[in-house]
Order: structure tokens, then C-alpha cells, then sequence
């Protein structure tokens, strides 16, 4: 599904991805794990096409399609998603408003009518359901003054109603309690099926407990330095990130 | 012939052709004499400082338009609030037109400045009330001077006017340049509601001046809420000069919608004559090419325990430019004074500009006053969340310019006005939102 090759990108002149290499088949889930500025970030903003980050060499490849040229909505059409980090506060947007604009818009790409309202508003009710999202939450703007636990629920609904291809949830865990984890981690297991994939960029393995990896990638200093099984993570918690460091040679 | 010397020799012909004895004579006759000696603002006054008048006052306006026309409904209609039940005073080329327009002298007065001028009935409302607050500067004076025909509007004590009433001025075309002076009179009822929506429009590309004053007086908690509709050709210009003397407990809010004319300067003035009064100010301007907006407002906090909000937001594109110019100004008596005004900006390109001048003046120690105004871009970050959902770059400005303007709709208590607002946003911005505000 997802094949990245020799990916170098930088901001600013600066580079940060230094030569990614890594294959994702639907069905499966990658965790990418790694210190702070390693570049885990970086990668996931890059394959939805952040415009700061300038690819410097090698490609992403989609379902064997090149996304270089394609800007993040045309990413987004094609069955990409990105789970904000720290998702964007919009004030004036409610949550529905929001959600109705997004998937009209995708409808709108390839060729598809407006969902019917009554779809839409089915739909709205299943996946917040889902997602435990109390029905007054989706009529508050978007993300303006939302906890930490709900924003990254908010994000997870978002990728419910979407439906994506490849999701890649960016340090989905952080700033959630552990209730909220589970909601969280419940909601993208029973998202999962044999035709998509996820990747879970995160800093600490807990939230790998919920969302079983099918293999963990290290990254360091804009490299995959180590892959492995989900037990690599387990080896990560308990010995840190040091011994990878002094394993290759930085 | 400069327009001031035109406006000046043909005033003596306006008088003959008007009323010389009318009670407002000697008001005119001052006015006229005081407009001579000022003459049109210049850069050089310190509230004209980002505005220059002269590349319209440099047109051979006709100042009395000699043809007589008719509009049909149909061909015009697209410019009323047409789908709620209203009073209409529609005037073309400056003359009434009695049969676009709906007044009523049943129980309320909605009729005409030149009836209120010259009838014996209304004398006392006039003596009262005619220029009582309009400012003695140089373009309101040159209003009062040929002050003639406008709207009139009088509501008696404890009237809750349902209908809302639309005041609309036409502009044909058939004049090669014309210059309108309406003049407004509202004087509103204890207890009493009112709702009243102003637009002015040109037909064609011939240039326009408006110079307009509108005096608007709230007695003991009445309530009013006047929404200004500017959305005019860009051969358009528009000076608005705007007086409200409020009484106490009573509440007034003012909408400015800009999105229209070449020149549009808004001079919108509240004088709090009362404790426990409400003054409120909204205004959504959304401009491009080379067209001009000026906010200057002043709230006059003279009494205890009042408020005024001021909540300006402004969109500005190509080399449009704009202007806001605040003024709270809180006497010393005015103590418990609630004053809040913000005004926050976005320039599209590197060629628009706004300036943007918070003036508090406050003589009072003990007072609630915040002010707060912003100039910036569209959030870049905000941009790729949306397009990250599948949201295409132009839909997601659009759709962040709303964001960014809509809390301003908020208090617009009239839906259709909302929706209309709304449909001309969008317009504006060129998006296509899938969904109501």
C-alpha cells in the first residue's frame, strides 16, 4: 500500500529525514517509535504533504502512485490521514459543519454527489458512538477549548468518518488519560480491517498494548536504524533508547 | 467648477425650490456657511488622516437630479430583503418613490423627511429633534445644509415594531455622476423595538457620492437594531455619518456589512445619555482591488453603569486598504463603565493594508475598558489541518475567512439578513460553503 523509498526531506535547509525506507501492506500496523527529534513528526507530515517540508530525494509511493506532486487534499482524497499531534483550534467551524465540508469535498474528488443529509447524520451518530463523543461536543467549534483527551478523540471520529486508506496516528497517546486511551485505541481496532493500514508514531510503547503492531521501526536521526516484532517495543520501554544509539554508532 | 464652490452657489436655489420658511431655514443657512468655511476634509485633519476624498470629489456632480424615474420591482428586488414581510422607503436618484416603497402613519410613523420638514404635525418632533446630534463637522453640515428628503421615522412610547423597516436609495445611471445627501430621522419610544436595514445602491457605472446623515434617538429601554448593507459598485462611494443619543436602559446596535463601493467612510457616533445603556457596534468588511474602508467610531460614556462592545473584523485583498479608527471616550462621572473593542484583520496580499488606531480616552478611575486589534495572515497551520481532511486549498480560506467573520452574525437577530450576509460572503470569497452559518 504504502512504499516509502530513500526519503530524504528537510525544513528550512535543514536536513531531517535522512533516507526512510519503509513498506506498509494493507491489514498490517507499523509502529514508528524514537526519541524526541528523531524526525518521527517530520515523516508522518511529510507523507500528508506539509508544505514546509521539501522532499530532497527518493519518493512516496501510494498504491504505486508517486504522491510527490499532490497537495494534502489531493493526499487526503486519495485515502491518506494524518492524526494530529496537536490538532488545530478553528473557531467559527463546528465539528459537523467541519466534518460534512470534509467528506463532501473527497465526495466531491472523485465524481460523487453531496452524502444525503440523512446519510451523513447516521453516520455522524454511529462513528461518534464509536468514539464515546457526546452528541453536544459536535456542534462546539472545532477543537476551541477542548481537553487534550478530547481533541484526540475528535481526531479519531474525524478518521471514523473518513475512512482511509492508511491512517497515521501522530503521538496519538500523548496527553490522554488512560480511559481516554482506551476509547482511542478501541476506536482504531475496530477500524482496522484486512484492506487498510495504520502507523503509530509514538514516543512510549503504552499505547502499543491497545494497538497491537504488527512491527516496530526505530527511528534516529532521520533514519530507521532498527525494525523488528512488537516485542521490540517492550525491549524499548524497559532499556530506553540509549542502547540503540550507542548500537549505531551515534 | 469645484464641487465645494458648486455645492455653495447652488445652495441659494435649493432653498427657493424646497421651502424658505421652513422651520429648518436657519439651520440650513448655518450649516451652508459653516460647510464653506471647512470645506471637504484633507489629509492633513488628523480623522482623515488614511482617507483622501479627492480622487471622487474630482467628478461634475449633478447635485439635483432633474430626471424623474421609475424602477420595476422585479429589477430591483434582488436588493431588498425580499423574503420577510417589511416596511419599505425606497428612493431613486434621491426622489421618493412611492411605488417601490410601503410607509405607515398607522399607530407609528414610517414616512418621509420632506412630509416631517414641512408639515405643521411633525414641527415639534423636528424643533426636538433635527440636528440636535448630527456633528457640526464639515460633510454633516454639508448634509444639513441640503438636508430634504430621507426617512422618517417615529415610534411612539411601547410599540414593538415587528416589522423591520428597509430604507433603500437607487442610483439609475441617468445622471453622468451624481451626489445624494439623504437625511435620516428615528426617534424611537420608551419601551418601543425597532428594526431598520439601509442600503444604497448604483444601477450602473456611473460614479455615485453619497453623503448621508442619519440621526437616531432611543428613548428609556427602547431597542434598536439598525444593519447597514453595503455592498455597492465600485464606482460607488459612501460617507455615512451616524448619531444615536441614547437614553437609559435602552440598547443599540449598529451592523456594518462592507463589502462594496470604491471610498466608503463610516463615521458612527453613540451618546450615552443615561446609566444601565447598551451600545453596540458589529462590522464585517470584506474588500478587494483598489476599494477603501473606513471605520471611525466614537462611543461617548457620559453617565454610570453603561456599556459598549465594538467588534470589527476585516478581510482585505489586492490593494484594498482599510481603516479603523475607535474612540472610547468615558467622562469622569461615567464610573462602572464597561467598554470592550476589538479589532482583528486579515491582509491577503502584500499590497492591502489596514491601519488600525484604538483611541481610550478615559477620565473615569473606575472602569472595565479593554481594547485589543490584530493584523495578520491566514493561519498556515489551520490551512494543512483542513486540507489534510480533504478539504482543497481555496474551499479551506474560504472556509477559515468565514471562521474567522462569523461571531460577528451572531447578533444579527434577523435571519434572512444572516443568510443574505452569508450568501454574499461566500460570493465574495468566491467559495462555495456547504453548509448555513
Amino acid at each position: 500500500m504504502l512504499k516509502i523509498n530513500n526519503l530524504h526531506a528537510s525544513v528550512d535547509d535543514k536536513a531531517i529525514l535522512k533516507g526512510i525506507n519503509l513498506e506498509v501492506k494493507p491489514g498490517e500496523v507499523h509502529a514508528i517509535m524514537g526519541p524526541n527529534g528523531s524526525g518521527k513528526s517530520t515523516l508522518a507530515s511529510v507523507i500528508a504533504g506539509k508544505e514546509e517540508y521539501e522532499v530532497e530525494e527518493g519518493e512516496i509511493l501510494l498504491e504505486g502512485e508517486d504522491l510527490d506532486e499532490l497537495g494534502a487534499e489531493e493526499r487526503a482524497h486519495k485515502g491518506i490521514f494524518l492524526s494530529f499531534q496537536y490538532p488545530v483550534e478553528i473557531p467559527g467551524v463546528s465539528v459537523t459543519n467541519f466534518m460534512k465540508t470534509a467528506i463532501n469535498e473527497t465526495r466531491k474528488a472523485k465524481g460523487l454527489e453531496d452524502m444525503p443529509a440523512n446519510e451523513m447524520l447516521k453516520m455522524i451518530r454511529e462513528k461518534s458512538e464509536l468514539l464515546e463523543i457526546d452528541r453536544k461536543f459536535l456542534s462546539r467549534s472545532l477543537n476551541e477549548g477542548f481537553s487534550g483527551g478530547e481533541k484526540k478523540r475528535n481526531e479519531i471520529f474525524q478518521m471514523a468518518m473518513l475512512e482511509p486508506k492508511l491512517a497515521i496516528l501522530d503521538e496519538t497517546d500523548s496527553g490522554l488519560d488512560i480511559d481516554a486511551l482506551r476509547i482511542v485505541a478501541n476506536g482504531v481496532n475496530k477500524l482496522k480491517s484486512k484492506d487498510n493500514a495504520v502507523i503509530v508514531i509514538t514516543h512510549y510503547q503504552r499505547l502499543l498494548d491497545y494497538i497491537v503492531p504488527d512491527f516496530v521501526h526505530v527511528l534516529h536521526n532521520g533514519k530507521i536504524v532498527k525494525s523488528g516484532p512488537a516485542a521490540l517495543a517492550h525491549e524499548l520501554e524497559a532499556k530506553g533508547y540509549d542502547w540503540i544509539k550507542e548500537e549505531v554508532g551515534a | 467648477m469645484e464641487l465645494k464652490e458648486k455645492l455653495v452657489s447652488s445652495f441659494m436655489a435649493f432653498e427657493n425650490m424646497v421651502d424658505v420658511d421652513s422651520p429648518v431655514h436657519d439651520i440650513r443657512t448655518e450649516a451652508i456657511k459653516h460647510f464653506e468655511n471647512e470645506g471637504f476634509p484633507t489629509k492633513r485633519q488628523e480623522a482623515w488622516k488614511y482617507t483622501s476624498l479627492n480622487s471622487i470629489l474630482k467628478h461634475d456632480y449633478s447635485v439635483f437630479p432633474k430626471h424623474e424615474d421609475a424602477l420595476d420591482f422585479k429589477d430591483v428586488k434582488k436588493y431588498f430583503i425580499h423574503d420577510i414581510d417589511a416596511y419599505k422607503i425606497v428612493f431613486i436618484d434621491g426622489k421618493y418613490s412611492s411605488h417601490l416603497s410601503q410607509t405607515t402613519h398607522d399607530g407609528i410613523d414610517v414616512c418621509l423627511m420632506s412630509a416631517a420638514l414641512t408639515k405643521p404635525k411633525y414641527r415639534l418632533v423636528i424643533e426636538n429633534y433635527f440636528n440636535k446630534i448630527a456633528s457640526k463637522d464639515s460633510l454633516s453640515s454639508l448634509n444639513t445644509a441640503f438636508s430634504a428628503e430621507g426617512a422618517y421615522i417615529h415610534i411612539p412610547k411601547n410599540k414593538l415594531v415587528e416589522k423591520p423597516i428597509q430604507i433603500l436609495h437607487f442610483s439609475t445611471g441617468n445622471e453622468a455622476a451624481l451626489m445624494l445627501q439623504p437625511r435620516n430621522l428615528v426617534v424611537v419610544g420608551e419601551n418601543s423595538h425597532l428594526q431598520i436595514i439601509e442600503r444604497h445602491q448604483s444601477l450602473t457605472e456611473n460614479p455615485v457620492l453619497t453623503n448621508s446623515v442619519t440621526e437616531i434617538f432611543t428613548n428609556k429601554r427602547a431597542i434598536v437594531d439598525y444593519y447597514k448593507i453595503q455592498n455597492d459598485r465600485e464606482t460607488a462611494s459612501l460617507i455615512d455619518n451616524t448619531f444615536i443619543s441614547q437614553k437609559q436602559e435602552s440598547i443599540a446596535k449598529v451592523h456594518t456589512f462592507s463589502f462594496g463601493g470604491k471610498i466608503t467612510r463610516n463615521n458612527l457616533n453613540f451618546y450615552q445619555n443615561g446609566e444601565r445603556i447598551d451600545s453596540t457596534m458589529k462590522g464585517i468588511t470584506i474588500i478587494g482591488n483598489k476599494q477603501h474602508v473606513d471605520h471611525n467610531t466614537l462611543v461617548h460614556h457620559i453617565e454610570p453603569n453603561c456599556e459598549s462592545h465594538q467588534d470589527y473584523k476585516g478581510i482585505f485583498g489586492d490593494s484594498a486598504t482599510g481603516v479603523f479608527n475607535g474612540k472610547v471616550l468615558v467622562e469622569k462621572e461615567a464610573q462602572k463603565t464597561d467598554a470592550f473593542q476589538a479589532n482583528n484583520n486579515i491582509l491577503l496580499s502584500d499590497k492591502a493594508s489596514i491601519n488600525t488606531k484604538p483611541q481610550l480616552e478615559i477620565f473615569a478611575d473606575d472602569v472595565k475598558c479593554s481594547h485589543g486589534c490584530t493584523i495578520g495572515q491566514l493561519d498556515e497551520s489551520a490551512m494543512f489541518y483542513l486540507r489534510s481532511r480533504g478539504i482543497p486549498e481555496k474551499e479551506a480560506r474560504g472556509l477559515l475567512m468565514f471562521a474567522f467573520s462569523n461571531n460577528v452574525l451572531d447578533s444579527v437577530k434577523i435571519p434572512e439578513i444572516k443568510n443574505r450576509i452569508t450568501k454574499i460572503i461566500a460570493n465574495k470569497l468566491g467559495v462555495n460553503i456547504g453548509f448555513d452559518l
